[in-house]
């Protein structure tokens, strides 16, 4: 087992509030990796410092054994690491397939001249992501939905085309912030379908979830964060029976 | 019923055809029609559908305010002055003036766009505003010690645009017809038009156009799908500007005279108010909005005859009624067509949208009350 994403002693904090603690974990490749916890535990404060949108106050995240925090965003999405939001960012009136092409936008080159002169390669590139983002849309479930605008798409496949556009980018690792909220029995067993058919596919996936029942279904492993500071991680079973976790759940929640 | 533009849209190529006629012929219609005198306003129609279009660039697609975008128009002018003129006794041809126009000032859209770039909204209206009159300012001023700018008496004699060994600038009779410098300038700004459309066109549908698009709607996402904001952000400032370079060096050569008093603050407005109200972010609209703008304020020139030819004498300046019924028209606007008059498809959704929540937000108070 190869790992793909270690986070060593990261530290995060606001003003005087610890958000993170000295957070250390490491995802294996190939895995579905869960983060739980209770509300502001940090979960995603975690989740903005692997993708650099907060530069960590202390500690190192590699990815593949190169340091990635206080990297760009986008340097970090170049190297193969995407994520969605828990409050849904898509470009609201942007069509959902130019939500999705917007992800390609790290893996085509076409400059302003390309551009302009309509290069061969500007068009094999715009003909490419095209295609690529039609067939991801069908992948997560919005075959027909292309011509929508995002801002219009229901809760649920707002959720779907975040995944959808964050896949474009060809991500190894992708962080999924909450990805089933809001989301009714259903549209969560699909979803939970969707999540194995991307491990099937090769790519790790790094899951907050507050729904315990589907984190404990569809993840290899877990970790509990709470108060900033990671105070369990195994599989879910170990994780489940876990006096702290209890604790930290008031009890009762997470059996 | 079928309305004519209904009809032309069902044969593109003919209104095509057509379109290209008219555009072509339009400098004789007009100086036939409306006198010799309205030949330079279409070509000032045809200059600031330039500027317009590179400012839409910056305000449009990206969603910067930029107020200082004059600027850029002042250093391509500026530097067309200063290799062709007799300032430095200079007198390169405008192939090679014109493109380092469009390059000067890219470059400075870069110098400009790099500290301002943590900057949103109202403090980068602000700092944009502070560089136009900056630039103004140092043109004013760069009279002494050296002679640079020759202050604000400005720089004469600039030449003309010559194509071959024809001067653009000179009467030429064709067929025997006395054809004027404004109608080739006609010909020569409508290229430059018909190329920054292709231009602005090409770049909104590729992949950098939608990175503009996507910082627009939300910065930190786009950052996240991949974006060098940064970049993508400098490069509609750099594109942008050069198309204000290219405008300048343009107007410099048709002018033959320049002074810092043409690029001022409210010149930037100007150009802003056109995107603003004929659709920002859509290619037609701005081009409307650059035409109505430079237009419109000419008809209302003849104001000042009206009133003598219908009540005797001059009641109000006709200057003062140009600014009253110009400022009447921007609020007209902005209560009944907010998006602008031909806004683009997105624009149109945003206010659609927001229409759409109020309606939906009106519909749950409905119910709770029944
Ligand atoms: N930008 C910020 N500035 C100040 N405080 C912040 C910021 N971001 C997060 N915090 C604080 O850090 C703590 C952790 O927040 P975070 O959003 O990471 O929690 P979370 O585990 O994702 O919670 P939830 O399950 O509610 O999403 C909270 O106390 C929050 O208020
Ligand atoms: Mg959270």
């Amino acid at each position: 087992m190869t790992t793909l994403l270690t986070v060593e002693n990261v530290t995060k904090r606001f003003g005087g509030l610890s958000a993170l603690e000295a957070v250390s974990l490491t995802v294996n490749a190939g895995e579905v990796y869960g983060l739980i916890g209770p509300n502001g535990a940090g979960k995603t404060t975690l989740f903005n410092c692997m993708t650099g949108l907060y530069t960590v106050s202390a500690g190192v995240i590699r990815l593949d054994g190169v340091p990635i925090h206080n990297r760009k965003p986008h340097q970090i999405v170049g190297r193969g690491f995407a994520r969605t939001f828990q409050n849904i960012r898509l470009f609201a009136n942007m069509t959902a397939l130019e939500n999705v092409m917007v992800g390609r936008h790290a893996r085509t080159r076409t400059g302003v001249l390309g551009a302009v002169l309509h290069s061969r390669r500007c068009l094999a590139e715009e003909r490419d992501s095209r295609q690529r983002a039609k067939s991801l849309m069908a992948f997560v479930g919005l075959k027909d939905r292309s011509r929508s605008l995002a801002g219009h798409l229901s809760y649920g496949d707002q959720r779907r085309l975040e995944i959808a556009r964050a896949l474009a980018t060809e991500p190894r690792l992708l962080a999924l912030d909450e990805p089933v909220a809001g989301m009714n029995p259903n549209e969560r067993r699909e979803m939970s379908e969707l999540f194995r058919k991307l491990r099937d596919a090769g790519i790790t996936l790094l899951l907050i979830e507050h729904d315990v029942k589907l984190v404990m279904g569809v993840c290899d492993r877990v970790a509990v964060l709470d108060y900033g500071k990671k105070i369990a991680e195994g599989v879910p079973d170990e994780v489940r029976r876990n006096p702290a976790v209890i604790e930290a759940y008031l009890g009762g929640a997470v059996s | 019923m079928r309305s004519v533009p209904d009809w032309l849209r069902r044969h593109p190529g003919l209104a095509f055809g057509l379109l290209a006629v008219l555009l072509a012929v339009l400098p004789f219609i007009v100086s036939i029609g409306l006198g010799r005198g309205w030949v330079r306003v279409l070509d000032f129609a045809l200059l600031y559908a330039i500027l317009a279009l590179g400012l839409n660039i910056v305000v449009g697609y990206a969603g910067l305010l930029d107020l200082g975008y004059i600027a850029f128009y002042a250093l391509g002018a500026y530097l067309f002055a200063w290799l062709s003129s007799p300032q430095f006794g200079l007198h390169l041809p405008f192939w090679l003036v014109l493109p380092s126009g469009a390059l000067l000032a890219g470059g400075f859209g870069v110098l400009l766009g790099a500290p301002t770039l943590r900057l949103r909204g109202d403090y980068l209206a602000i700092v944009t505003l502070g560089f136009g009159e900056i630039v103004r300012i140092f043109m004013n001023n760069l009279d002494a010690p050296v002679n640079i700018t020759n202050g604000p008496q400005g720089i004469n004699l600039i030449d003309p645009i010559s194509i071959g060994g024809f001067s653009l600038g000179a009467r030429h009779t064709i067929l025997g017809v006395h054809v004027f410098p404004p109608t080739f300038y006609y010909y020569l700004f409508l290229f430059f038009t018909l190329f920054t459309i292709l231009v602005a066109m090409r770049l909104q549908d590729s992949r950098i156009g939608r990175a503009w698009a996507a910082i627009r709607e939300d910065e930190v996402a786009a950052a996240a799908m991949g974006i060098d904001t940064r970049n993508i952000k400098l490069l509609a400032f750099a594109m942008g500007a050069s198309f204000g370079g290219l405008a300048g060096g343009l107007f410099a050569a048709f002018q033959g005279f320049i002074s810092p008093e043409s690029f001022n603050l409210m010149e930037s407005v100007m150009i802003l108010c056109m995107i603003v109200l004929g659709g920002m972010g859509n290619i037609p609209g701005v081009i409307l909005g650059a035409v109505l703008l430079t237009v419109l304020p000419e008809a209302l020139r003849y104001l000042g005859a009206w009133q003598r030819a219908a009540l005797g004498h001059v009641v109000v300046d006709p200057n003062d009624l140009r600014m009253l019924l110009f400022g009447l028209a921007m609020v007209a606007m902005m209560l009944y067509r907010p998006a602008g008059l031909l806004p683009s498809r997105q624009r149109r959704r945003e206010f659609r949208a927001e229409d759409g929540a109020a309606e939906q937000e009106a519909a749950s108070l409905y119910d709770a009350k029944a």
